[in-house]
């Protein structure tokens, strides 16, 4: 528990009516690393997003967030808006939840919300125009343009977000949550459904958030990602945690072959060794 | 010719009131998914805060009628505005995550409330002002007949295009016009963004309590009375508008809304003055059972 980590989880339970989804789950995520949350389906592996991003009221736990200048946020305790705009956690779902009716440049511009509220006085120095909050529009236009050429979607600026293709849609997502300026970014499945080539550029998109400093926490099955970048993985099964460490350890761990694959040990390894 | 050119102007005019009205159904409508039966009276509200801004000012000796105008349309928009969000907070928020009929029944409750409340604290007679813009120009005469453009109306129809030139600025270009589509499309996922859904809908309901006021403002005006009873027929007649137009839709809410008056003011011209309201209702069911999605609606996707 040191000063390394951005979130720690301790003692996470949650229950649904007799369902315990989450029991007791203690992980740590280090600053500026991506941790990776895998294991089968119905592990809980999304349930834990959804306590830290304020959907549940865990039954019980602690779920701590630090921010780099010392500041503590207890997780469990935000809801709603204050998750992205206190304690600078973003995230997105394993389905696209963007505003397709509106552009991407306008999701993108949606995302900078507190920072262009800031700047409009609560909306009505915004309305009649003054000069402190056209700059910050500005600066707004300026980070959403700067996102939409890192995932290549410049020329598509104007286009509904709708209309995008699958794989684009995915990488706009990534760009939207990270113009809330996250500390933290949460990603469920962000791999689903990618070819693999999308899922190669989605790594190294990955990599390059990790590298100016936004920590990461995926939820993720394409195990080549995961394998790729994660600088740590916590392996969950039935609401627990069985495993947890440097991807070479966690491949090699008997428990978790055996859990996370099905009984056949052999098929398991296999399945590992490829992805590795 | 001449003739019908007279009813054309009427009909946009009281078009343009119906429309001012039905966007506010039609805002509520796409941010939350509930029809605010209330606003009709909010509507008939802003009438009765003109009526009294509008003595206040006489009686003070004020006789400038631009600035007369401007600070009546003012105040009248920033009372009813309050009106809009004190019904939104304490008749709808609390009921936001209740079962879709609860908002609806609230509303008509609230409707009542605003109905008889103004009907206790400002009597039930009619309240006529003398007219307050007066003068106007003569397009065509022949036969004896002749067209007439009055001032009122001139205002009328000025003030819904400016302010619905600013609105539309608003929605489109605006941090809060963009943090309003984003809410209608997906509340979590703009909650998750840092968007505060809750504020964003009360501004939805302000902004559409002041559109409304601006309407209620144009009927004094044009008509030269305001009742209690006035929200009533006239808020079922924008909403008819609205679902005309598809509801959801901003520019077919207007759009309704101008159908809506000229088929009301054609209807009374060369039908009958007393079915003119049967008119328009049969608009509302013939739309209903042909173009369930309105004129400029589009049609329902089921969210995932």
């Amino acid at each position: 528990m040191s000063h390394e980590s951005i979130l720690i989880v301790d003692g996470l339970t949650m229950r649904f009516g007799g369902v315990v989804a989450v029991n007791g789950l203690s992980f740590a995520a280090e600053r500026r690393k991506i941790t990776a949350l895998i294991g089968p389906n119905g592990a809980g592996k999304t349930t834990v997003f959804n306590c830290i991003t304020g959907f549940y009221k865990p039954t019980s736990g602690v779920i701590r967030l630090t921010h780099d200048d010392g500041r503590n946020f207890h997780l469990e305790r935000l809801n709603d808006f204050r998750i992205s705009k206190k304690a600078k956690v973003a995230r997105t779902f394993q389905n696209i939840r963007l505003f397709p009716g509106m552009t991407a440049l306008e999701n993108l511009m949606v995302a900078q919300h507190n920072a262009l509220m800031q700047a409009s006085g609560f909306t009505f120095l915004g309305l009649i125009g003054v000069p402190s909050y056209r700059a910050a529009e500005r600066r707004a236009i300026d980070r959403a343009k700067h996102w939409l050429d890192r995932i290549g979607l410049i020329d598509r600026a104007d286009d509904a977000a709708g209309n995008l293709p699958y794989g684009d849609q995915r990488r706009l997502e990534i760009a939207r949550a990270m113009c809330t300026e996250p500390a933290l970014l949460c990603l469920d499945e962000p791999a689903a459904g990618l070819n693999a080539r999308e899922s190669a550029g989605l790594s190294e998109l990955l990599l390059s958030i990790r590298g100016q400093g936004t920590s990461i926490i995926l939820i993720e099955h394409d195990m080549s990602v995961v394998m790729e970048i994660s600088d740590q993985i916590v392996v969950m099964d039935y609401g627990v945690k069985i495993a947890e460490g440097a991807p070479q350890v966690v491949r090699d761990d008997a428990k978790v072959v055996a859990a996370y694959l099905g009984a056949d040990e052999e098929e398991a390894a296999a399945v590992m060794e490829s992805g590795a | 010719m001449d003739y019908f050119a007279q009813q054309l102007i009427n009909g946009i005019v009281l078009g343009s009131i119906y429309g001012l009205i039905a966007i506010g159904y039609t805002m509520v409508y796409g941010i939350v998914g509930m029809i605010n039966f209330a606003h009709g009276d909010i509507f008939m509200i802003g009438g009765f805060i003109a009526l009294i801004t509008f003595l206040i000012l006489v009686s003070i000796g004020l006789t400038t009628v631009p600035l007369i105008l401007l600070i009546v349309l003012l105040v009248s928009m920033a009372i009813t505005s309050l009106y809009g969000w004190t019904v939104e907070r304490i008749a709808y928020r609390p009921l936001r995550h209740s079962f879709r009929l609860a908002p609806m029944l609230s509303a008509i409750g609230v409707s009542f409330v605003l109905m008889n409340f103004s009907q206790v604290s400002q009597g039930a007679r009619v309240k006529p002002i003398p007219p307050i813009i007066t003068g106007g120009y003569s397009l065509l005469e022949s036969d004896g007949f002749v067209v007439r453009l009055s001032n009122a109306q001139i205002i009328v129809v000025l003030t819904t295009i400016v302010l619905l030139a600013i609105f539309t600025w608003l929605v489109s270009r605006t941090r809060l016009g963009r943090d309003m589509r984003a809410c209608e499309q997906d509340q979590t996922m703009a909650a998750l963004l840092g968007v505060d859904v809750d504020r964003t809908i009360s501004m939805t309901f302000v902004i559409g309590a002041a559109l409304a006021a601006v309407a209620g403002m144009m009927y004094l005006l044009y008509y030269g009375l305001v009742d209690f009873f006035m929200g009533f027929v006239a808020g079922i007649k924008a909403f008819t508008a609205a679902v005309l137009g598809g509801i959801g839709s901003l520019p077919g809410a207007m759009l309704g809304g101008l159908l809506i008056g000229l088929i009301e003011t054609m209807w009374s011209a060369y039908f009958s003055v007393e079915y003119k309201d049967v008119a328009a209702f049969s608009i509302l069911i013939v739309v209903l059972i042909f173009l369930p999605t309105g004129l400029l609606g589009r049609p329902e996707v089921e969210k995932v």
